[in-house]
């Protein structure tokens, strides 16, 4: 069976595996390397539950290989705290209510995050564009298009405060 | 769900790769975005034993005019199309069915060339592309031959490309003054294949009658379905609800549906006729803006 090494950095550190050519990105996130925030849902590529950035673009990782991730950068959802502080987006989620049963949480954080960094202040329509392929089977999408509205204002009270 | 094994090749040359289908031949399959050759793999509906992934080729992912076209590099991604302002000033057919391919996630992955290579009447791009009269370039071991688009989609999940052929660029004539184009398609969800969905391009004469119109359709028979009788008939008439109404009826007869869980043959034939009518008149509109 064919393997390969690849070494992808993850959360801006630098991992090294020998994986099979199909291994997916997610088992390898979650079996190799242990990171198991990131969920597996339909594994038909439909609910984005499994969502991670790489090189910062939001992707469905059941449907990329391991190894096309070899030489690029992951973020997964363990990647948004820092030094103990949830993420504004985390925070935005805690504050609205953006969750009932949590299973889709990572990929619509992650989904969330990748739109703030490419669109400070988004649009109702923008945001609810930006998570169409996340589902949510629980809260209707209302708290969560609020959640990241929060993380929004948020960063723009931060970035007023410090100008 | 994990696919059957298989070996993964990585060249960082086209000619590395063409080298590698050459030696594979029949089992090796070219992985561009993956989007929807994996999920295939996964299921076990389709795989190879070897996939050469053209992702680390430099030079296959641009948009750019040259020579009278507009042209697309054969692994470039959606959400690059969707974000595209030359895109969005030319083609707004094309910037219209890239913001409806799948969802934005699969959009940063799926390439315009896998779309198209992958011979599925389903995909979006396919009609997009017979209303665009585009060209599609194939590069093979005896160097690149062009393929018109009429020639390209030769039966279901079958295409014009060898075995040995990577789908290097997409041509599209720039269209003249007073052109415009949409593409208007029904889908139970975000993510679904087209339940029924048109595609039209068309250009005005000064005296606003219609010159030509390319009129496509998606999932309306085995391959894409180009509405050639509705063609014909606009050409040379003022575009007036008559007009339209009867090339988008002479659309609906050309769309040859089958029926499953998205609807009856009927059914689907009259959402042909309406996304026609509904896409001919913003086609209309935009060309009398430009």
């Amino acid at each position: 069976m064919a393997r390969h090494k690849i070494k992808v950095k993850v959360q801006g550190t630098e991992r090294e595996a020998e994986v099979e050519s199909r291994l997916l990105l997610v088992h390898f996130l979650r079996e190799v390397l242990s990171l198991t925030g990131t969920h597996i849902g339909c594994d038909t590529t439909h609910c984005g539950a499994c969502t991670v950035l790489l090189d910062g673009q939001p992707v469905k990782s059941c449907t990329v290989l391991a190894v096309q991730a070899d030489g690029r950068e992951v973020m997964t959802v363990e990647g948004l705290e820092q030094d103990g502080k949830l993420h504004p987006i985390q925070d935005g989620f805690w504050q609205e209510h953006g969750l009932q049963c949590g299973y889709c949480t990572p990929g619509m954080l992650m989904t969330g995050y990748a739109l703030l960094e490419r669109n400070a202040d988004p649009s109702e329509a923008e945001i609810r564009q930006a998570i169409s392929g996340n589902l949510c089977r629980c809260t209707g999408y209302v708290n969560i298009v609020k959640a990241v509205q929060h993380a929004a204002a948020a960063a723009k009270q931060r970035r007023t405060t410090a100008a | 769900m994990i696919p059957a094994a298989f070996d993964y090749h990585a060249p960082r040359t086209l000619d590395e790769a063409l080298a590698l289908l050459a030696e594979h031949g029949e089992d090796a399959k070219v992985l561009s975005g993956g989007q929807s050759l994996l999920p295939l793999m996964k299921l076990r509906l389709g795989g190879a034993a070897h996939l050469v992934d053209i992702g680390r080729i430099p030079g296959l992912e641009y948009v750019r005019e040259e020579g009278g076209s507009l042209r697309i590099g054969g692994r470039t991604r959606e959400s690059e199309l969707e974000r595209s302002e030359l895109i969005h000033a030319k083609l707004p057919l094309l910037a219209d069915t890239a913001a409806v391919i799948a969802d934005p996630l699969v959009r940063n992955l799926a390439t315009v060339g896998g779309n198209l290579a992958h011979g599925d009447p389903a995909n979006d791009h396919p009609a997009a592309m017979l209303a665009l009269r585009a060209e599609v370039v194939a590069t093979g071991p005896r160097g690149t031959r062009t393929i018109p688009i009429d020639e390209f989609f030769v039966g279901l999940f079958a295409t014009a490309l060898d075995a040995g052929e990577i789908l290097t660029e997409i041509r599209i004539p720039l269209p003249p003054p007073r052109s415009g184009g949409a593409y208007e398609k029904l889908e139970r969800k975000v993510g679904d294949f087209a339940t029924a969905a048109a595609a039209v391009q068309v250009t005005l004469t000064s005296g606003g009658a219609v010159e030509k119109a390319g009129i496509a359709l998606t999932n309306a028979g085995p391959t894409p379905v180009r509405a050639a009788e509705a063609e014909r008939y606009l050409a040379g008439k003022q575009p007036s609800d008559e007009a339209i109404a009867e090339a988008a009826r002479l659309a609906g007869a050309a769309a040859a549906p089958s029926a499953d869980r998205r609807g009856k043959v009927e059914y689907k034939r009259e959402m042909a006729r309406v996304l026609t009518v509904r896409a001919l008149r913003r086609a209309i509109q935009r060309a009398k803006e430009h």
